[in-house]
């Protein structure tokens, strides 16, 4: 029904600017993830003493619980961060980029 | 007759994911030396009141419940806030709850890797699929993979998919419930499972998603109050002070110091990662948790949803970290909670009752009552979301555009999707009755394998790579389905538990790291030797599907009431 439209947007400079945008975003936050991530997966498995250091002297606060509550609330956070950019910055690009198809449309 | 005695951690590891099998392995040796408790009578009766206002929001339910859009997405009229919150609450099982609480208790930091392990995906799920699958899909994840491809033929792997996924993870929830049930109420095993798959088909079939959809709320909301109250109240005892926990549960516990170090959980290399991979991916290719990105207004309000239904998880994992943690000075030196009050001995009711018995010592009978029954609503919740999601794919995907070509009256794709719910309540039930003596940990294993080799690797190149083609969806979603359930049948859960043989074919429980970069490759080189004009419309019409995608133009809108 609406090819033409589909390829109206798609030739529309502002939807690359989106696209390239977004992805790189999204992208990049999936790495951190990513690395982050399978970085600790893989110190526990290769060097599970690691995770038993003790932080200060006599301490029982130990580094494993302290890297993982780290990266439950750092992901959280990036994810927060994604969804502010996507909700506002890009979904106002996003609206821009419908109604530039619409006026489109009814040329 | 081989009676498995503990499953090793590893194994727990998918279980505890979103099934309650956990439930059922973990709690295994329990129910050998445990039968019937006495009726609980503060559960029972909060449970009733729960079945009660439930059952009055899908009598409400029922009244708005009209199109077929209504009855598999509640009309995609849910806010973020509220999908986040029925995401959380689908997402924490029983099996959560009990057996991460138990695995904390035994085995201390492990059961902390575990939970991030659980939770790493959620954060993914928003960055590469949330608006994506919002923009793309209608009523089930089949939409988006056949979206450009052959419906009948891609729309029929995705249903098989989907029903073997939701039909293995139905029956594990179903063992685990019967035993639960049998132990937190005192109520026989299959008055258990018929009370369970009755209620099931009653929310489905009455009030479809809008109902589901508040069952999972509330319930979420029950588990996050009962868990938080639990844990205030038991680290209360030690001054709030994290150290002072720690202190006291390493002099408690048998491991001493031990237990901030990983143990066997990530005992090699290849079983850490292919857990990491199998949960990770698994969520990812869930029916029933896909199912839910569709029932909101637009990708705006699917990507608060993930913000939202990941804080919950991320907050409740520490909960159950500190409760798990608590628990073994509370509840692992107090003798009335073990068996001829031998301190170190078996649990009463088993490993799985670690947070029930913590709730018992610190907030009494009461507070033990409360938690029952959150227990029993979250599994009420979790099969129906699982029963909704397999009906889905026999109306939607199966019956109205494979059968009927997409020729189907919303009337009777309708009926269609009511039919399928009550069969698969009565086959929950039946096998559900057959499986009570099994250890069906397997069963959880074997749907995040199918979830993350054949659902997941098809879902995501359909949305990320133009190439991909009917042949080579077709190719790579079977493979992985087969490779998947050979893995797991080959594996020592099933080969060694299940069959009796003495050594398992294939040395690791989950298939992941395997099954799914094989059926990646299947995919892609298939697709790339495709040659036919088929396949070059199919890779013509991604440029549209791409625009979609990104944009929401032409996603399907809210209906209005």
């Amino acid at each position: 029904m609406s090819t033409e439209i589909y390829g109206r947007i798609k030739a529309n400079p502002k939807f690359q600017a989106l696209v390239q945008t977004r992805s790189r975003y999204a992208w990049m936050l999936s790495l951190t993830v990513l690395v982050i991530f399978y970085g600790f997966i893989l110190l526990v498995a290769f060097n599970p003493a690691l995770m038993a250091t003790r932080l200060g002297e006599g301490s029982l606060v130990t580094l494993g619980p302290v890297v993982i509550l780290s990266m439950f609330l750092l992901f959280w956070v990036l994810t927060a961060l994604y969804v502010r950019r996507a909700n506002t910055e890009f979904d106002a690009l996003n609206r821009a980029i419908l109604q530039d198809a619409e006026k489109g449309a009814k040329r | 007759m081989t009676r498995p005695i503990l499953r090793p951690l590893a194994h727990a590891s998918l279980a505890a994911s979103a099934a309650l099998a956990s439930a059922a392995s973990w709690a295994g040796p329990a129910m050998e030396a445990t039968e019937k408790q006495p009726l609980n009578l503060h559960a029972i009766v909060m449970f009733l009141v729960f079945v009660a206002g439930t059952m009055g929001i899908t009598y409400w339910a029922s009244s708005r419940t009209k199109s077929a859009a209504d009855f598999y997405t509640a009309g995609g009229g849910i806010t973020g806030f509220q999908n986040g919150l029925a995401i959380a609450g689908d997402y924490m099982s029983a099996a959560t709850l009990l057996g991460l609480t138990a695995m904390t208790y035994t085995s201390g930091l492990d059961g902390y890797i575990y939970m991030i392990c659980f939770f790493v995906g959620w954060p993914l799920i928003l960055f590469m699929m949330a608006e994506r699958l919002r923009n793309l899909g209608r009523f089930t994840f089949a939409d988006i993979t056949a979206y450009r491809l052959d419906q009948g033929k891609v729309r029929t792997m995705a249903s098989i998919g989907s029903l073997t996924v939701v039909c293995f993870y139905l029956i594990a929830q179903m063992v685990g419930a019967g035993q639960l049930i049998k132990l937190l109420f005192g109520l026989d095993y299959a008055i258990a499972v018929v009370a369970v798959g009755a209620l099931m088909t009653v929310y489905v079939i009455k009030g479809g998603m809008l109902a589901t959809t508040w069952v999972q709320i509330i319930k979420a909301c029950m588990l996050l109050a009962g868990g938080t109250l639990v844990m205030l109240l038991a680290i209360s005892q030690f001054g709030f002070s994290y150290t002072e926990i720690l202190a006291k549960a390493t002099a408690a516990h048998k491991d001493g110091l031990k237990l901030l170090s990983p143990g066997k959980l990530t005992a090699d290399p290849v079983t850490a990662v292919s857990l990491a991979l199998g949960l990770m991916f698994g969520t990812a290719g869930l029916p029933h948790i896909l199912m839910r990105f569709f029932t909101v207004t637009d990708a705006k309000e699917a990507r608060k949803s993930v913000l939202y239904a990941s804080g919950f998880i991320a907050y409740f994992f520490n909960v159950i970290f500190l409760m798990g943690l608590s628990a073994i000075v509370i509840v692992g030196q107090n003798p009335e909670f073990f068996e001829a009050g031998k301190v170190g001995g078996k649990l009463l009711g088993g490993g799985n009752m670690v947070a029930m018995h913590l709730a018992k010592a610190v907030g009494g009978n009461l507070l033990l009552g409360f938690l029952a029954a959150v227990a029993f609503a979250t599994i009420l919740a979790v099969v129906s979301g699982l029963a909704l999601a397999g009906a889905s794919a026999v109306s939607h995907d199966l019956y109205a555009r494979v059968i009927k070509k997409g020729r189907a009256s919303e009337a009777d794709e309708m009926k269609v999707s009511r039919y399928a719910t009550v069969v698969l309540g009565i086959v929950a039930v039946v096998l559900g009755i057959a499986f009570e003596k099994q250890n069906v940990a397997f069963m959880v294993g074997l749907a995040f394998g199918i979830a993350a080799s054949s659902n997941f690797p098809v879902l995501i190149l359909s949305m990320y790579w133009k190439g991909l083609t009917t042949r080579g969806a077709l190719a790579g979603g079977y493979v992985g389905l087969a490779i998947a359930v050979a893995l797991v049948v080959m594996s020592k859960s099933v080969w060694v538990t299940v069959l009796g043989n003495a050594t398992a074919l294939f040395p690791y429980d989950q298939p992941a790291i395997f099954s799914m970069p094989v059926a990646f490759l299947v995919c892609i080189v298939v697709s790339l030797m495709d040659s036919s004009a088929s396949a070059r419309d199919e890779k013509a019409a991604f440029d549209d599907q791409f625009v979609r995608a990104q944009t929401g133009y032409g996603a399907a809108a809210a209906s209005k009431h």
